[in-house]
């Protein structure tokens, strides 16, 4: 009874949080574009299902992927668990004994960045755009690398306790002195690929491993080390589809050179470079 | 009749069911191969992830019935010809709407007032954690209708992205080191969480319909990068939230 009530609650939040969206978009129909709603009937079926969904996704959360993440972080930080690099209650304080962490960090972001849909849709239009130089495979691994490293460092570093700010300050670093030499078509591409990647279902999850870690790990603390997975998660595919921009833009002039040469065999510069 | 719509849903759980199908492989795998146990309440866990998968399910295909087509249609009816001013206004209540109904904002607002009050930093009673969460969501909200309104306006006047982007780098960096030190968790990663379901879409079909009505935008480099911007400002207005309640 009291998962129905509770649900019931949920649904109601639910309907008062997407209300602002609903009046918004309806006024500027109604009056600044100035065209009555098409299928009334429709929309309303659209934003009921719109509600309930939200407050099943919201309840399912709390009942799933919120213990799911702490659960996961709990277990693979349990003694019998770690890894020797030092022994007894050293072991618990090492950063290095945490290694299935890193392991696991690594494959569910990896796994859930491939899969996003929001991905495949951006990867496919940077495909159209850049004529095929940028390929729809190759920017779905960039990504999901990106997403993977940033997650593992991330639970390194609540692990180790290292302060998260210069982390992030590092990244940003890398970002600036990567935007100065990448190619100037795919910066936009690279900046927005940070959002597209941290999606409704990945967010909770790696939040809860992230605070299920603090907790775990002795001496962490929720509120200062917990958060930041996410922000490594946004921060990193920048990175690293920047890299990939640059790596794509350095092989396609070197097929050039390659291509030119077989062309003009006589040419003395390409001979004296052989 | 009823069969078209029901195999529209069908399509839309099966897209669910995709989604979430690596991450309950990861878990599987870990669970069985190298915990080699089955956690307790595994069938309440298993029930909840049945939850989620209808919930998305419901959800998105509701999106995409009742506010897509509509969000759509006047994204780029105004791109095509509407003022500067309803242009402006349309983009700030589309990233504040957009965001208060994020579901993954309102789970981490939720999670960040129990560490919160946990941890001291506000009140232990359901009113504080109410506030708190209630601040922060409005925080995020305001924040991503001032990233539209800027990168709207980066679109129509032409703005240079990277010296937008690094000038708001720049920004975090000079406010983390003022703003208290137990908000700048929070506050880098509700830069990631804002920009999700509902968000994406509409501000994508916003970006890129503006870029290509005006005549000298590219859509690829200009129609890009809201994104961006709904990414980066949250950090600086929690960080700015942050500090304030704290010193007031």
């Amino acid at each position: 009874m009291d998962l129905i009530w509770s649900g019931l609650a949920t649904i109601v939040a639910t309907g008062v949080d997407v209300l602002p969206i609903v009046i918004f978009i309806f006024c500027f129909q109604a009056f600044v574009i100035r065209q009555p709603l098409p299928n009334i009937r429709r929309v309303l079926g659209g934003l009921a299902f719109v509600i309930i969904g939200l407050g099943l996704f919201l309840i399912g959360l709390d009942q799933a992927l919120f213990p799911i993440g702490r659960l996961m972080a709990e277990q693979l930080t349990a003694p019998d668990k770690l890894i020797g690099v030092a022994d007894g209650a050293a072991a618990a304080s090492h950063w290095g004994s945490y290694l299935w962490v890193y392991l696991f960090a690594l494959t569910i972001a990896f796994a859930t960045t491939i899969a996003e849909p929001a991905l495949l849709a951006v990867a496919m239009k940077a495909h159209d755009v850049s004529g095929g130089a940028i390929s729809v495979w190759g920017l779905r691994v960039a990504v999901a690398l990106g997403a993977a490293v940033g997650v593992c460092l991330g639970s390194y570093r609540i692990i180790a306790g290292l302060p998260l700010h210069s982390f992030i300050m590092v990244g940003y670093l890398v970002v600036v002195v990567q935007t100065i030499w990448a190619p100037k078509l795919i910066i936009p591409l690279a900046y927005d690929s940070g959002g597209v990647t941290t999606s409704t279902v990945t967010v909770p999850l790696i939040t809860a491993l992230g605070l299920g870690l603090a907790e775990t790990i002795p001496g962490r603390s929720p509120l200062l080390d917990g958060f930041g997975l996410v922000a490594f998660a946004a921060l990193f595919p920048i990175i690293s589809v920047l890299a990939y921009a640059q790596l794509s833009a350095l092989v396609s002039r070197f097929r050039d050179l390659r291509r030119r040469k077989e062309k003009e065999p006589s040419d003395p510069d390409l001979l004296e470079e052989n | 009749m009823m069969n078209k719509p029901l195999s529209i849903f069908w399509a839309h759980a099966k897209g669910s069911i995709r989604d979430l199908s690596p991450i309950v492989l990861v878990i599987a795998f870990f669970q069985f191969v190298v915990l080699q146990q089955s956690p307790d309440g595994a069938f309440g866990l298993i029930l909840g992830v049945i939850i989620v998968v209808i919930g998305l399910t419901f959800f998105v295909y509701g999106l995409e019935l009742a506010l897509f087509p509509i969000g759509d249609a006047v994204a780029t009816a105004l791109a095509r010809k509407g003022s500067v001013f309803w242009l402006l206004t349309f983009a700030f209540l589309l990233g504040f709407g957009t965001t208060i109904a994020e579901p993954a904002l309102t789970a981490i607002a939720k999670e960040a007032s129990l560490v919160a009050s946990a941890d001291g930093a506000i009140a232990d009673t359901e009113d504080a954690r109410v506030a708190y969460v209630l601040g922060l969501r409005l925080t995020v909200a305001l924040s991503v209708g001032t990233a539209l309104v800027l990168g709207v306006l980066r679109i129509l006047l032409g703005w240079s992205l990277p010296m937008m982007i690094i000038s708001g780098y720049a920004i975090v960096v000079a406010m983390t080191a003022i703003a208290p030190t137990d908000i700048v968790g929070i506050a880098y990663d509700s830069g990631g969480v804002t920009t999700s379901t509902v968000t994406v879409p509409l501000v994508t079909a916003l970006g890129v319909g503006l870029a290509s009505s005006l005549r000298d935008r590219n859509p690829m480099t200009d129609g890009f990068g809201l994104i961006a911007f709904a990414s980066l400002t949250p950090i600086i207005f929690v960080l700015a939230y942050g500090g304030l309640i704290q010193w007031i």
